[in-house]
C-alpha cells in the first residue's frame, strides 16, 4: 500500500491500478536497463580479454583437457612411484602449512590488537581510532605478493617472506571483521572491571575477549583456510614450500608429469582437508554461541 | 540441598576451575613451542646471513630516487648523458645537464665540492675533499692511477677496475670506460622524456602559455607526449592495471552467473534428487579445493598467458565458492514467501523468481560484491603467474632489480587500484542493498 501513499492518494481503483503499472514499468526499465549495461561490460571485457591471451578462447576450450590428461595419464603409467614421490615432497607441504598457520597466528594476534584500538568505546586513544582503521585497511589492501616479492629481494627465498607478507594482510582484514564483532561487545564488563581499577590490557582481556572468542577464532580458522592456499600461490613466486616446487615441476615439463601429479594431490588433499576440519569447528564454535 | 551435594558441586566446580586454568596456560604453552619449531624449520638464525642489507639499501634509496649516467666511452672518446643509463633517457645530441661544462676537459660538479674531470687521452682526474686528487690513466684494458695503498673503505680498486662511492655520487672506472652516475630525488622523467618539446615546462606554462609544439595543440600535445612516455610507460601500465580488474570483474560475475543455477541443484529445497544434490556439492568442493593456482597452471596451458586464462581460473575456482555460499542461502529462505506466490497460483519458474530471488538477492549481491574487491587482489598475484596485468609489471620489474622507482610506482598504484574497488564495491552496495554498518 505503500505504493499508493506515494503517488499522490489517487482515490479510485483505475488510478491506482495505472500509476502502480507506471511504477512497475519504470523498475522493469530501470532493471533492464541494468541488465543490459552489465551483459555489454561482459561481452566486451572477454572480447578484451580475448584479444589480449596469448592463445584464444575458442582455439584453446578443446584443449583444455589436454594437459590434465597428459598428467594424469602419466601419473597413471608411473603409478608405482607416486607414493614415493608424495613422500618426497611431503616436507614442502609442511612447509606451506606452517607458513601459513604461524602467519595466521602472527595475524590474528596483531590483527587483535588492531581491531581493540580501532573499536568505538573499546580504544585506548579514541581520537586515534581513524589513524588505525587506515592503517589496517592499508595493509588489507596490498596483495600478499608485493610485500612478498620485496622481501624475497632482500632477505632472499625462503618461507620467512612469505610468512611476513601473509602475517601483513592476515592482520589488516582480521582487524576489519575482529573490529566489527567487537562493536556488538557488551560493555558492561569492562565497564565493572574498570570500576575494580583494572588496566586497559586487563579490561581488554578479561571483560571483551571472552565474549569476542568463539567468533574471533572461527574468523581465524576461515582466514588459515585462505592463507593456505595463499602460501602456496606465493611459493609459486619464489617464496619455498609447494608451490614453488610445483614451477619446479611444471619447469621441466614432459617426463617429470608425476612430479606435478604428486604435488597436485598433495595440494588438493591438503586443502579438502583442512576446509572441512575448519568448517567442523567454525560450526561447532557457532552453535556454542547460539545456545 | 543437603551437606554432601553442596560439596559435590564444589568439587565438580573445582575440577572446571582447574580444567580452564590448565587449558589457560596449555594454550599459549603449545604456541609458544610451535613458534620455537618454527624458529628453527625456517632458520631464522640463518636469515641474517641471507639477508642482503645492501639489496635494502638500494631499494630504499633508488625508490624515490633516480640517477643521471655520464659515460665515456675510452675506446671512441665519445661522452654520453643518459638518465638511469637508458637508451630512452639518453639526452638529445648537443645537450647535456647543467652541472656538466667544459668542451675538452669535460668537467662534471657533483655537488658538494665533489667534482671530476675527464680529460684527453682517457685521464680522469677526480677531486674529492679531504682526499688528495686522484688521477687515473686508462690504458687498453688495465688502469694506472695515484692511489696510495691503504684505501678508505668507499674506494675500491684493482688493475682492472675502480670503485669510488661517494654520498654526492658514485663514479666508476674500467679500460673501456669511465662512468659517473649523479643522485637526484624524485622520479625524473615522469611527466616527459628528454625527447618531448614539454620537457622541463611547468604546468601553467603548458596549460596557458605560448604553443611550444607549432603542430600540436599544447594540452593535447602533452598528454599524448605523456601519455607516450617510454620511460614510465604510462598507457601500458593503464592497460596493465585495466586487465587487472577486467580479470576480477569478468571471474567474478563469471562465476556468480555460473553458481546460481548451480546453487539450485545443490540446495535440499530445491533439488529433491538426494544423488543430484550430492554431485553438485562434490564439483563445488572439487573446483574449490584445485584452488587457482592450479586453475591457472592448467589453464595456462591451453589458453596460454594472458588476462583470459586469468580470469577463467577465477571465475572456475569462485563457482565452487559461490555455489557453496548461494546454496547455504537458498536453504535458509523462508518458506512463507513461496506459498504465497504459489497460492496466487505461479508455476515453479515464477515461484522461484518471485518467491526465492527477492529473499536471496541482498545476500548474493553483498557476497558478490565483497568477492569483486577480494578477486582484484587475487587477479593482482594470478596476473603474476599467467602473465597479465600489473601482476606481471611488478614481477618484472622486481626480477630485473633495476628500477626501484617503477617498482614503488607500481606498488602505489595497486594499492590505490585495491582500495578504489573496495571503496567502490562498498557504494555499489550501499546504493543496491542498503548499507548495514
Amino acid at each position: 500500500m505503500a505504493d499508493v501513499s506515494l503517488g499522490g492518494a489517487p482515490q479510485n481503483v483505475a488510478g491506482i491500478q495505472s500509476s502502480y503499472m507506471a511504477q512497475v514499468q519504470r523498475r522493469r526499465l530501470y532493471g533492464g536497463l541494468t541488465l543490459l549495461i552489465l551483459v555489454v561490460l561482459m561481452v566486451s571485457g572477454f572480447n578484451v580479454a580475448d584479444d589480449r591471451n596469448a592463445g584464444g578462447f575458442w582455439e584453446g576450450l578443446h584443449q583444455i583437457g589436454d594437459y590434465p590428461a597428459d598428467v594424469v595419464s602419466e601419473a597413471w603409467a608411473k603409478r608405482a612411484d607416486l607414493p614415493g614421490l608424495i613422500a618426497k615432497y611431503f616436507p614442502a607441504l609442511v612447509e606451506t602449512i606452517n607458513i601459513a598457520a604461524v602467519s595466521t597466528l602472527i595475524g590474528a594476534l596483531a590483527g587483535l590488537i588492531l581491531s581493540l584500538l580501532s573499536t568505538r568505546g573499546l580504544a585506548k586513544w579514541p581520537r586515534l581510532i581513524p589513524l588505525f582503521r587506515r592503517f589496517s585497511d592499508i595493509m588489507r589492501a596490498v596483495p600478499e605478493i608485493v610485500i612478498a616479492l620485496v622481501l624475497i629481494f632482500v632477505l632472499g627465498g625462503g618461507p620467512v617472506p612469505a610468512m611476513i607478507a601473509i602475517a601483513i594482510h592476515t592482520a589488516g582484514a582480521l582487524g576489519k571483521l575482529f573490529s566489527e564483532v567487537a562493536e556488538n561487545a557488551d560493555l558492561k564488563p569492562v565497564e565493572g572491571l574498570a570500576s575494580t581499577g583494572a588496566t586497559w590490557s586487563q579490561r581488554m582481556l578479561l571483560g571483551v575477549l571472552p565474549q569476542v572468542a568463539p567468533n574471533y577464532v572461527s574468523y581465524a580458522l576461515l582466514r588459515f583456510e585462505i592463507n593456505i592456499r595463499a602460501s602456496a600461490i606465493l611459493g609459486f613466486v619464489g617464496a619455498g614450500g609447494l608451490g614453488y616446487e610445483l614451477r619446479n615441476a611444471m619447469a621441466w615439463g614432459p617426463g617429470r608429469f608425476d612430479e606435478a601429479a604428486a604435488i597436485f594431490i598433495l595440494l588438493f588433499g591438503t586443502i579438502v582437508f583442512f576446509d572441512q576440519l575448519s568448517s567442523h569447528y567454525r560450526n561447532r564454535l557457532t552453535e556454542g554461541q547460539a545456545q | 540441598m543437603t551437606t554432601a551435594d553442596l560439596s559435590l558441586e564444589k568439587h565438580n566446580a573445582d575440577t572446571l576451575f582447574r580444567r580452564k586454568r590448565l587449558l589457560g596456560f596449555a594454550i599459549p604453552a603449545v604456541i609458544l613451542v610451535y613458534l620455537g619449531y618454527i624458529f628453527f624449520a625456517f632458520d631464522l638464525p640463518g636469515l641474517a646471513q641471507r639477508a642482503n642489507l645492501q639489496n635494502a639499501v638500494t631499494l630504499a634509496s633508488d625508490s624515490w630516487s633516480h640517477k643521471v649516467h655520464v659515460t665515456r666511452n675510452n675506446r671512441t672518446g665519445e661522452v654520453s648523458y643518459a638518465v638511469e643509463g637508458e637508451r630512452k633517457g639518453t639526452y638529445p645530441e648537443g645537450t647535456r645537464p647543467d652541472w656538466v661544462s667544459g668542451e675538452e676537459v669535460i668537467t662534471i660538479d657533483l655537488g658538494g665540492d665533489h667534482i671530476v674531470r675527464y680529460l684527453p687521452e682517457n685521464r680522469t682526474e677526480i677531486d674529492i675533499p679531504d682526499f688528495p686528487l686522484i688521477e687515473v690513466q686508462a690504458e687498453g684494458r688495465s688502469l694506472l692511477s695515484n692511489l696510495p695503498e691503504d684505501l678508505p673503505e668507499w674506494i675500491s680498486a684493482s688493475e682492472r677496475r675502480i670503485g669510488i662511492t661517494t654520498p654526492e655520487g658514485r663514479i666508476t672506472l674500467t679500460g673501456a670506460r669511465t662512468e659517473v652516475f649523479n643522485y637526484f630525488p624524485g622520479w625524473e622523467l615522469f611527466w616527459f622524456t628528454l625527447d618531448s618539446p614539454y620537457h622541463g615546462k611547468g604546468f601553467g606554462e603548458i596549460l596557458f602559455g605560448e604553443r611550444i609544439d607549432p603542430e600540436r595543440g599544447n594540452f593535447a600535445g602533452a598528454l599524448q607526449d605523456w601519455w607516450t612516455n617510454k620511460m614510465w610507460r604510462h598507457q601500458d601500465v593503464a592497460w596493465a592495471i585495466g586487465e587487472t580488474i577486467l580479470m576480477a570483474f569478468l571471474g567474478t560475475m563469471g562465476a556468480a552467473i555460473l553458481a546460481l543455477p548451480l546453487a539450485f541443484l545443490a540446495a535440499k529445497r530445491f533439488s529433491p534428487l538426494m544423488l543430484l544434490r550430492a554431485a553438485t556439492r562434490r564439483i563445488f568442493d572439487f573446483v574449490r579445493g584445485v584452488d587457482a593456482l592450479i586453475w591457472t597452471v592448467v589453464l595456462a596451458r591451453a589458453f596460454g598467458p594472458g588476462p583470459l586464462t586469468g580470469t577463467l581460473a577465477i571465475l572456475i575456482t569462485d563457482t565452487g565458492t559461490f555455489g557453496k555460499i548461494f546454496s547455504e542461502a537458498l536453504e535458509n529462505v523462508d518458506q512463507k514467501q513461496i506459498e504465497g506466490v504459489e497460492s496466487t497460483g505461479a508455476k515453479p519458474l515464477q515461484r522461484y523468481r518471485f518467491g526465492v530471488i527477492p529473499q536471496v538477492v541482498p545476500v548474493l549481491l553483498a557476497q558478490i560484491l565483497y568477492f569483486l574487491e577480494s578477486n582484484t587482489r587475487s587477479a593482482t598475484i594470478i596476473g603474476a603467474i599467467t602473465g597479465g596485468g600489473i601482476g606481471l609489471m611488478l614481477t618484472q620489474a622486481i626480477q630485473t632489480q633495476k628500477d626501484w622507482e617503477e617498482v614503488a610506482y607500481y606498488i602505489v598504484l595497486i594499492i590505490l587500484m585495491v582500495m578504489f574497488m573496495d571503496w567502490f564495491s562498498g557504494w555499489l552496495r550501499g546504493k543496491l542493498i542498503g548499507r548495514k554498518d
